[in-house]
């Protein structure tokens, strides 16, 4: 994909205090948030947690209970989708069953009056951006995940958003084809230069993707920040855990969070140790995953490389000291 | 019962039962059908019950050339006429009442049961109901204006309940894709909604049609002086005793079926349509 016919400069987006509530439910419990323009925000967590409400009312299709929107210098409460300068992209791509390729990626200019000619030409441009130029004349029905993927970005990108919204983009694409759109994603950032905002439960996405990775839980925003700061210094316990690849421990007046990488197994150098029982093995190539039994952690697990596993390999129900040094412990918030 | 295993192979008595339970409810639906088609082909001498007494079509003949006996073309006509005429308000006034009834309203629920229970009253109660309100407003009952009025009691409710469940089927992230690049609220009912629903209106369209084609009881007390079709062949089997009465079952089954046909050609010819329309463009 190249981006040479879309012009757009990317907006800035900013939530003062944002909620929304559906009844006494509250799923969004007034939330502050930054996101610079050009920058690729993930909103992360798990299902329930207000993400996919604070996307639909930056997009417009949910009404704000209270607080402010900003986008670009202009508070947009009460606009149209269409006049935020967002352009959404749906989890299911929401592509019109009864139109072709052209039309559907054509369908905002043609409610706009462009004429025919002009918005097939400028249609067909775009699905040319997408690698879906053969494809112009095919129904969504005769396309696969992927390709009504591209169509879908073609149709949200074709009004030159500042702002694209995108709804769990790879959620419904297997394995394989995920990390292959995850890669075009990011390169049609890079080289589109607007603000990428996009929902995702999946922690992998926002670390390969995000900028600014935010992490939500019950309607509240628990961290934000670039993803290695995310995982180099979880502020929760919630956030250590949800992340993963960190063990959540009680240390001196309050939580701790460590690394399981970081852990080492046996007598040699370490400040901290535990005496646990080997629960769960698992073989992951490179690495090889411990889960451990220990006193007072409900889930100790060690991420231990390959090579040095296998110098001392070790079976489930063997006793094993695991220790880690002071410096790689980091307090956590309650 | 002993089959599951060997289900390619060995059936199991369930499958017997079942299979001659549907082979009987087969032939109640066409049986009759069935008989009378033969039986419309009487030879001239014939009567009402078999032995066929020759083969001929005479009694189709009969059917156009006589109208002493009955206003065959007349009340197939008005029949036509008042089932359109009910095809295209049902279809309207569903779909219209189906929009309303997605957003939930002050009194929605009272208001739906209030519509769907004139389902349960009995449709002779309903068509009485009419021509006496009618007598008693001094209005002359008439099949296009009472008789319309007595089949959209029962096409309303139905076509209601099928709305819904097309509404249901219906994913709203169309809608709001629309609203996204900038559809107004009738540009999307125009250009998103109404294609997509398309198809499913066209079976409302069908199934207020033959409802009303063939609807007896609520037409009975409503229909005034003219006749429709169902009335006319009731009319006809008290005082008609010859097998152009079979004739004319015939003839109306043909056309029932034919309306069918032409609406699946209608829905295939509309999918191929649009598919063509994709497979030529660009």
């Amino acid at each position: 994909m190249t981006a040479t016919a879309i012009t757009a400069t990317g907006l800035p987006v900013e939530l003062v205090k944002l909620r929304k509530a559906y009844g006494s439910t509250v799923a969004v419990d007034g939330i502050d948030l930054r996101i610079a323009a050009g920058s690729y925000c993930c909103l992360l967590g798990p299902s329930g947690c207000g993400k996919t409400s604070t996307l639909r009312m930056i997009a417009g299709h949910e009404d704000i209970s209270d607080g402010d929107l900003l986008i670009g210098d202009s508070v947009m409460n009460g606009e149209p989708p269409a006049r935020r300068g967002t352009a959404m992209m749906f989890q299911s791509y929401a592509l019109f069953p009864h139109l072709d390729c052209t039309d559907n990626v054509a369908f905002s200019l043609k409610m706009k009056g462009v004429s025919k000619e002009e918005r097939r030409r400028r249609a067909s441009e775009m699905l040319e951006l997408v690698d879906m130029g053969k494809y112009a004349a095919r129904l969504p029905a005769q396309l696969s995940g992927g390709q009504q993927q591209r169509v879908a970005l073609a149709r949200a990108l074709i009004t030159r958003p500042g702002v694209l919204l995108l709804d769990e983009p790879l959620s419904a694409l297997d394995p394989f084809l995920r990390v292959r759109m995850r890669e075009e994603l990011k390169r049609l950032h890079r080289e589109l230069g607007i603000t990428f905002i996009h929902v995702t439960h999946s922690q992998t996405e926002a670390m390969a993707l995000a900028d600014l990775a935010v992490v939500m839980n019950q309607g509240r925003i628990e961290q934000a920040g670039p993803p290695r700061e995310l995982f180099n210094r979880p502020r929760t316990a919630f956030v250590a855990r949800f992340i993963g690849g960190h063990n959540v421990i009680a240390g001196e007046g309050g939580q701790d969070a460590v690394r399981a990488d970081r852990i080492r197994l046996g007598d040699g150098g370490a400040d901290i140790r535990v005496e646990g029982t080997v629960r769960a093995l698992e073989y992951h190539g490179s690495s090889v995953h411990l889960s451990l039994d220990v006193p007072g952690a409900d889930d100790f697990a060690v991420i231990l490389d390959e090579a040095r596993f296998f110098d001392s390999p070790l079976s489930i129900g063997d006793r094993v000291l695991a220790g880690w040094s002071r410096r790689d412990t980091h307090p956590l918030v309650a | 019962m002993g089959g599951n295993h060997t289900r390619d192979t060995r059936r199991g008595l369930s499958f017997h039962l079942l299979a001659a339970f549907f082979g009987l409810f087969v032939l109640f639906l066409y049986g009759p059908i069935a008989t009378i088609l033969v039986l419309s082909f009487q030879g001239p001498d014939g009567g009402l019950t078999f032995p066929m007494n020759g083969v001929s079509t005479h009694w189709f003949r009969n059917l156009f050339e006589q109208q002493a006996v009955g206003d065959f073309g007349g009340s197939f006509r008005r029949s036509i006429a008042l089932g359109l005429a009910v095809m295209v308000l049902t279809v309207v006034f569903s779909l219209l009442a189906g929009f309303a009834f997605r957003r939930r309203f002050a009194g929605s629920g009272a208001l739906f049961y209030l519509a769907v229970a004139s389902l349960i009253v009995p449709s002779i109660l309903v068509s009485l109901g009419i021509g006496l309100l009618f007598n008693i407003l001094g209005l002359e009952p008439t099949w296009y204006g009472s008789a319309l009025g007595a089949h959209l009691t029962w096409t309303l409710p139905f076509g209601l309940l099928i709305v819904f469940a097309i509404f249901n089927r219906f994913n709203p992230a169309y809608e709001e894709a629309a609203r996204d690049l900038g559809a107004g609220p009738w540009q999307t009912v125009r250009h998103v909604v109404l294609p997509i629903l398309l198809p499913s209106l066209i079976g409302v369209g069908l199934f207020g049609f033959t409802l009303s084609y063939d609807e007896f009881a609520r037409t009975l007390m409503t229909a005034g002086s003219f006749n429709t079709l169902p009335l006319e062949i009731y009319g006809m089997t008290t005082n008609v005793t010859t097998p152009v009465l079979y004739a004319l079952g015939s003839l109306t089954t043909l056309f029932s079926f034919t309306v069918i046909g032409l609406f699946l050609l209608g829905l295939v010819g509309l999918r191929r349509r649009r598919l063509r329309r994709a497979a030529t463009a660009g």
